[in-house]
């Protein structure tokens, strides 16, 4: 991909919310080619979707975040590829992962209680034929996420004025 | 019974000595005082990055604190500071430059752009430099007892200057040429063929070239020429640079100068007597910078980048000509359109709009007309800035 167009998923990328013409205007690149080229990213699915980073805590809503290590057993002609699909097609699963190391496959799940994110392991994910075990993590700080600093980040400190 | 009134300013003049008295205040200083008062300001007047140091180089200086990295260091700087820095000159610009006599390291440009007009000026000699340039070349010339000779750059000649116009100013007492490319308050850079003709001038007339390029990293769509690799010319530049812009380093106030070695040593001498060294700690901050610092310049080069166009395109559409800076990060738009003078603009803007520029002539007279705007800040704040600046222009035009 030209260093030009690659500067319009990077402007979007931080900032979903940029027009096609103030992405024209930082970029020079023609605001029509710009449409263009972010219809195109739509429809091949390049761009995936445009989303808001929230941070939820602010508003006082619950939620607890789990990290789950699974263990399973490849299958014969898909690899892991057959039971992560089994594991995404859950909405609770908000990443799944294949991951080196002493476990295959990594998720990411987001409930509103403990109860319920014990619940979707031991009722969903757990008994899955492939699945030979499973390690719950409790997310219980959340710092940093998509490369944003949840709290505490550094404002500006400089002079408002200098030479 | 009444005190008698005091004038601060006839206080001053009779305390300070004559050299203090020779030097303007600053023309910045009267806007940060209005400033401060003020509440929702948003500010294109500063001079700085509004990126905070990369983390990894703040790190590094954390660690080298717990390390007990708290000492002087030698005169010239770090031994490994110098050696980093003369291999990134070498692989940047294929400049050599021999750590231990011919790089100093300095607590910024400021310094070193003061030690060396106090190491090679004479009481009366002359220093060539552009008008408008940064507010510290003719007060530190002047303090240098030297005589800053102004040369006018115009916006149609994109606010360079021309070696002819150079040359022009040439007396018997000329000894050195100040340039600072890519330009405060400008954003001006030069092209190889510009400085190239600066460069013939200087060796015809045996000056010295003192090229100030803190900025020499922070250039749009074009290449930055480090003057003193020009042919032939590098014994007679004192070329001055920093970590400040490239890597939003300006608090740590570390800098270098490159120069033959009796240059440097002239500097240094002055430098042990009243400096010592530069701060230990930003030194090992600035030895971070240098080994892993490359790929943040490039991500904050780009996204000043967006900004110049965002900012330069929002000055023309409000009415405003403004000619297209390919450095720094400083816009310098015209607003002759207003019949108001430069300070008179940024003084009404500021009340009326609730927006600080910085007045053009704070940068010498012929920034009579111009404001200066600084584009390193955020995108939301470009925009809503401009918003308030077209409603002011309409009213005014």
């Amino acid at each position: 991909m030209g260093g030009e167009i690659k500067q319009i998923f990077e402007i979007l990328e931080t900032n979903a919310r940029a027009t096609p013409e103030q992405i024209s205007t930082m970029t020079g690149i023609p605001a029509a080619e710009v449409e263009k080229t972010i219809k195109k990213a739509e429809k091949e699915r390049t761009i995936l979707k445009y989303k808001t980073a929230i941070n939820w805590s602010k508003l006082g809503e619950e939620q607890v975040w789990a990290l789950i290590e699974v263990k399973v057993v490849p299958q014969r002609g898909v690899g892991f590829d057959a039971i992560a699909e089994r594991i995404y097609r859950f909405p609770e699963a908000r990443s799944v992962y294949l991951v080196s190391g002493t476990y295959d496959l990594a998720i990411l799940v987001v409930g509103k209680t403990m109860q319920e994110v014990a619940l979707f392991v031991a009722e969903k994910l757990a008994p899955l034929e492939t699945v030979q075990g499973t390690v719950t993590h409790f997310l219980l700080k959340r710092y940093k996420e998509d490369g944003e600093i949840l709290e505490g980040e550094e404002g500006i400190k400089r002079l408002p004025v200098s030479p | 019974m009444s005190t008698p009134q005091v004038d601060p300013v006839k206080v001053l003049q009779k305390l300070a000595s004559e050299r203090v008295n020779n030097i303007s205040p600053s023309g910045i200083r009267k806007f940060f005082d209005l400033l401060s008062s003020m509440e929702g300001v948003i500010s294109l007047g500063v001079g700085e990055p509004d990126f905070v140091t990369p983390w990894h180089i703040r790190e590094a200086a954390i660690y080298s604190i717990e390390k007990g990295y708290t000492m002087y260091t030698s005169n010239y700087g770090l031994s490994e500071l110098r050696q980093k820095l003369a291999q990134y000159l070498k692989s940047r610009y294929r400049l050599s430059y021999a750590p231990n006599t011919e790089l100093l390291i300095t607590t910024g440009v400021s310094e070193g752009l003061d030690l060396a007009l106090r190491a090679l000026i004479n009481p009366g000699d002359e220093v060539i430099m552009p008008d408008p340039c940064y507010v510290s070349y003719p007060a530190c010339t002047v303090l240098a007892e030297g005589k800053p000779i102004l040369v006018p750059t115009t916006e149609e000649n994109n606010f360079v200057i021309k070696a002819k116009d150079i040359e022009a100013h040439i007396t018997p007492r000329t000894k050195a040429i100040l340039i600072g490319y890519p330009s405060n308050p400008t954003g001006a850079v030069m092209t190889k063929e510009q400085l190239t003709l600066v460069a013939e001038v200087a060796r015809r007339h045996d000056l010295i070239v003192i090229s100030d390029e803190i900025y020499e990293r922070l250039v749009y769509n074009t290449e930055h020429t480090c003057f003193a690799s020009l042919d032939g010319i590098k014994d007679k530049t004192v070329l001055l640079g920093g970590f400040s812009k490239a890597y939003a380093m300006t608090g740590w106030r570390t800098g270098y100068a490159a120069a033959r070695p009796e240059i440097i040593e002239a500097m240094t001498k002055i430098h042990q007597y009243t400096m010592l060294c530069a701060p230990i700690v930003a030194q090992m901050a600035a030895i971070e910078a240098l080994d892993r610092g490359d790929k943040e310049v490039e991500v904050m080069v780009k996204d000043y980048d967006r900004r110049r166009r965002v900012m330069v395109e929002g000055l023309r559409d409000i009415g405003l000509t403004c000619f297209e800076p390919k450095g720094a990060f400083y816009a310098f738009p015209s607003i002759k359109i207003t019949g108001m003078t430069s300070e008179e603009f940024a003084q009404r803007l500021l009340l009326e709009e609730k927006v600080a520029v910085v007045p053009g002539p704070a940068f010498g007279q012929c920034g009579e007309g111009y404001i200066r705007c600084c584009y390193a800040t955020s995108l939301e704040d470009i925009e809503e800035a401009l918003r308030r600046m077209e409603r002011f222009i309409k009213r005014h035009t």
